[in-house]
């Protein structure tokens, strides 16, 4: 399976640990193997030195200049939506789910429970009646 | 007096060795402690006690007097440790022990111990003893109004206001104090000593059902009241991959 996602100039990242969990930051240049320069001016990542190890890389990219100044570089995540893309991406709202999931008290819990059981009763009473209609047809 | 040259650095420091700049006596001179010395008042001549007495016994061959201690000897000569002081107990009644921020009237709880455990029950208060009351409510679950230590519960994030709930004062630790059974007097080796069965007292009843028409009127009152109610009668259990320590509450 070939690489699709690229540790470039313009990528932008997903912080995943470290300081600045949690925010997206475009990869402005490398500076060695494990190390790259990010700046997430729109997501308020200061610009700085960060372990690409802390970092999973997006699909999403835009264009500027290696070294381009922090003025370019909200420039470009501006110009290309770079924000609102990521907070429309699957990924994201994954995360936002996560999040929700972990902080439900003990009262949510058991009312995502009462509601998961009343929306099963619904289905299963639909897919029976249905199930009913077809065996008395002879097609099942 | 020459104009002072340190002023705002210390008169004494700590080098890096550890050890400080100037010595004692060099900081005895630098601070002119002498100025602040009190004279010394002379040495009060203490009146000397005795500590032997002379006393006359009987006794014809005695010799007829004895020296004799003012002050007898403590004729203790312990053979092993003396057990340590216990803290007064009254310390303990002076106030009642600390809660758990978490802990407020009027939040729910998951009773961990006892025959109720499981439960989700509403705290009312915490008594002098430092113990909760809480209850139930008894028509919800079947916890009636009960004394629980805060180790044994666990403090939700749900409230309810109870602030309009007065629960009567003479609820307090006495009322539910364990009542002792008589000594039944034993006849023979094996005595017909049947365990006498808990039965709830009319003032119990009565006051049950005061508080806890009370706090079910608060419970109405919650925004999610009915599902409120539905959850008090639940109990709790855990599931496959829910981990306490990475829930919240």
């Amino acid at each position: 399976m070939p690489f699709k996602k690229f540790v470039e100039i313009g990528r932008v990242a997903y912080i995943a640990d470290g300081p600045c969990q949690g925010k997206i930051a475009a990869i402005v240049n490398v500076i060695d193997q494990n190390k790259v320069l990010i700046d997430g001016p729109t997501s308020g990542v200061s610009r700085q030195a960060y372990p690409l190890k802390q970092m999973h890389l997006t699909n999403l990219s835009v264009k500027f200049p290696f070294n381009a100044s922090t003025k370019v570089v909200r420039k470009e995540l501006e110009a290309n939506k770079v924000d609102e893309k990521w907070a429309d991406s699957a990924w994201c709202q994954r995360i936002k789910a996560k999040a929700v999931r972990k902080s439900m008290t003990d009262f949510d819990r058991f009312k995502l429970r009462k509601a998961k059981s009343q929306r099963n009763r619904i289905v299963t009473i639909a897919l029976n009646g249905k199930k009913k209609a077809l065996r008395k047809a002879g097609k099942i | 007096m020459g104009k002072n040259k340190n002023k705002g650095s210390p008169r004494n420091y700590t080098l890096a060795s550890g050890v400080a700049r100037f010595s004692k006596s060099a900081m005895f001179h630098k601070k002119a402690i002498y100025k602040f010395m009190k004279k010394k008042a002379p040495a009060k001549e203490s009146k000397k006690k005795a500590v032997f007495v002379e006393k006359k016994i009987g006794g014809a061959k005695n010799g007829g007097t004895r020296m004799v201690r003012v002050k007898k000897l403590a004729n203790d000569y312990p053979t092993a440790v003396k057990a340590a002081k216990k803290p007064f107990a009254s310390c303990q009644k002076s106030h009642p022990a600390k809660l758990r921020s978490s802990i407020t009237p009027g939040v729910v709880a998951i009773v961990l111990a006892g025959v109720h455990k499981g439960k989700h029950v509403i705290v009312l208060k915490q008594l002098q003893s430092g113990l909760l009351l809480i209850t139930g409510p008894m028509t919800l679950n079947g916890c009636p109004l009960r004394r629980i230590n805060q180790r044994f519960i666990i403090a939700t994030k749900t409230k309810v206001d109870v602030s309009s709930v007065k629960v009567p004062d003479t609820l307090n630790d006495a009322y539910f104090a364990r009542v002792k059974a008589e000594n039944v007097k034993k006849d023979g080796v094996f005595a017909d000593n049947k365990k006498q069965k808990y039965a709830p007292s009319d003032e119990r009843k009565k006051d049950q059902g005061e508080v806890d028409k009370q706090v079910m009127a608060a419970i109405s009152k919650h925004p999610e009241g009915a599902l409120m109610k539905k959850y008090l009668a639940s109990v709790f259990r855990l599931q496959k991959g829910q981990y306490p320590h990475n829930m919240v509450f």
